[in-house]
């Protein structure tokens, strides 16, 4: 755990030193620092999400939670119960600092059990045009898979795919509902 | 002659054979437009016929935005003599009739005769015996050779649109007339489809599905079914375009890092990387001549439209007005190109003039424009839109002034593309 610290505040410091670029697509993901109370948490943790209180980790999992499985998908059901939502501003792709304790978690199990798998799958708000959107989708994933490659994941432990805005979690054409379908999930298969 | 009103022609009446889950509205708005106005009358004998041809031929005159039909209760085949007189008073310059007769296989002998009222002479005429699901195919082809008699443009009436609906938590992939009835479902999928795309002979789509938890280029024959994956590498493989000879396919990849296009051979061989850069790069078009590629590029920050010669060589932007620019598509003589412009929030259908260099020109007032594809004349353009909340899809004319709206009961219409000629 600590030497992942250690790895994140060299990201974050390779992140300043490059002027916090919101380009990702050189070797340093750009991780930004901001406090995560107020205007940040935007989509973030509470209601209507698959889980709530990203914010800590795996240590501060709340104990109540329960994991839906959802049987209306083809989709095979993630059997971990790591935190595996990652929220984005409008067209940024930028890791904010309160989804670091979910990235940290997931490559901590990667590099523990080689076996492991994980789909990174990105995904934008409706706003713009199908195909921009799915490259703007891959964008945000490639920005997770990179932070979990710099973590220790294995090249093909992670696949970064998008959806664009074809699988929004929320319904609705607000800004409460777009903040919540911009994100990137976790999913172990 | 022309008022400047909005004329709402409801043809529901001739979608008696198929499910009326989908009809064009046609409404008529601007000023200007010269309109050839044309007395259809009612063919003999069609109404014995499951499909109502003469409705359908003016339906499809009239949503050409070239045509004004005249009102009538006459009932004419091909044989009879036109009293041109009583033609020319009721404001007609040219007069259609025919009949349609059943044959003794059950197939149905379409005829008709075209005439120019204002010379009081004939124009011709065509006899067609098809089988009853192609009534519709017969009436669409009548409505070709009016169109290009009198524009001495060809007609795309009988040319088809593919479409993506999502209702009941399914997509489905359609395939209809170009005036969007007797759709018919090429794919079915609870997971979504977008981005088709026909082959130059009309035989194939090629679309991405989402089938298998990520974004996957397939093709399928449209009269058979066959499918194969042609793009299925690592991470995401979508916005397939089809060069004009059909030989080759460029599509977006994600497999080395970022989405950037690659070219492939029509069955996936021979891939080779067409942009290198460190932006997005994607929705490939060919030129009509199959010499560049038209693509859509954030490398200068925001989206934009640019040109690149499939030979190596330097990259063109073309488009520079407004900070998103997507979704182009070029007109077969290569001199058009209509995109999506964002200005404010509002997502427009644009045209610009490649030649001339001109101006954008917004085609539209709505705000959730989407996808165009021209029609094969390069007359028309197909759009997707929203309608209070409904995703429809419209044509219009390249002034703008002509619009035609297809909507669904109980779907979302989205993605539409227009056929090349043939079937």
């Amino acid at each position: 755990m600590k030497s992942m610290q250690h790895a994140f505040i060299a990201l974050a410091a390779a992140a300043l030193l490059a002027g916090c670029s919101s380009t990702p697509l050189d070797a340093n993901v750009p991780v930004e620092n901001r406090p995560t109370d107020g205007q940040a948490g935007a989509g973030g943790t509470g209601a209507g999400g698959t889980f709530g209180g990203a914010g800590a980790g795996a240590a501060g999992a709340a104990q109540s939670r329960v994991v839906p499985v959802d049987l209306t998908k083809t989709d095979s059901v993630a059997v971990s119960n790591l935190p595996r939502m990652v929220y984005f501003d409008f067209d940024s792709y930028v890791i904010k600092d309160e989804y670091r304790g979910t990235v940290e978690a997931h490559a901590k199990a990667l590099v523990a059990d080689r076996k492991l798998r994980l789909t990174v799958e990105g995904h934008t708000d409706e706003r713009g045009g199908r195909e921009y959107n799915l490259a703007l989708g891959q964008k945000r994933a490639e920005a997770v898979l990179k932070a979990l490659s710099l973590l220790g994941a294995g090249a093909g432990q992670v696949e970064a795919v998008s959806f664009g805005e074809e699988r929004p979690a929320v319904q609705g054409s607000d800004e409460a509902a777009w903040a919540k379908n911009r994100r990137a999930e976790l999913n172990n298969r | 002659m022309l008022k400047t009103k909005r004329a709402f022609v409801c043809i529901a009446a001739m979608c008696v054979a198929w499910p009326a889950w989908a009809q064009f509205r046609v409404e008529i708005s601007g000023v200007g437009a010269t309109q050839l106005p044309i007395a259809i009358v009612k063919f003999r004998d069609e109404d014995k016929a499951p499909q109502m041809v003469s409705a359908i031929i003016r339906a499809d005159l009239e949503r050409s935005g070239f045509f004004r039909g005249v009102d009538n209760q006459a009932v004419m085949d091909e044989i009879g003599l036109p009293a041109m007189s009583e033609w020319r008073s009721r404001a007609a310059d040219a007069l259609v009739a025919g009949s349609v007769s059943r044959l003794a296989d059950g197939r149905y002998d379409v005829r008709f005769k075209l005439w120019d009222v204002v010379k009081g002479s004939e124009l011709g005429g065509q006899s067609n015996t098809v089988d009853v699901a192609d009534l519709r195919l017969a009436a669409h082809r009548i409505a070709d050779f009016i169109y290009e008699k009198l524009t001495g443009d060809k007609g795309v009436f009988s040319t088809r649109i593919a479409y993506v609906t999502k209702g009941g938590g399914r997509f489905s992939l359609r395939v209809s007339d170009a005036d969007g009835e007797g759709g018919q479902v090429a794919l079915n999928s609870a997971e979504p489809i977008i981005s088709p795309s026909w082959s130059p002979d009309g035989r194939e789509l090629a679309y991405v599905s989402f089938e298998s938890q990520k974004a996957v280029v397939y093709s399928q024959v449209v009269s058979s079914g066959a499918r194969r994956a042609i793009a299925n590498f690592r991470g995401s493989n979508s916005a397939p375009a089809w060069s004009p000879d059909g030989q080759t396919l460029a599509v977006t990849l994600s497999r080395d890092g970022g989405s950037q296009i690659f070219l492939m051979n029509r069955n996936g061989d021979n891939l080779r990387r067409l942009t290198s850069s460190a932006a997005i790069d994607t929705e490939p078009v060919f030129s009509p001549d199959g010499r560049s590629i038209y693509f859509v590029s954030d490398r200068g920050g925001s989206p934009q439209i640019y040109r690149t010669s499939l030979g190596g060589g330097s990259v063109e932007r073309i488009t520079f007005a407004n900070s998103y620019n997507i979704s182009p598509a070029i007109s077969p003589d290569g001199r058009t190109l209509a995109y999506i412009s964002r200005l404010g929030g509002a997502f427009r259908l644009h045209t610009i003039d490649l030649g001339a260099g001109g101006q954008p020109q917004a085609l539209t007032s709505g705000s959730d424009d989407e996808s165009p594809s021209f029609a094969p004349n390069g007359k028309l353009i197909i759009y997707a839109t929203r309608d209070q909340g409904r995703e429809t899809l419209m044509t219009t004319t390249l002034d703008g002034k002509i619009k035609a709206r297809l909507s669904a009961s109980g779907s979302d219409v989205r993605e539409p593309v227009w056929s090349p000629y043939g079937r």
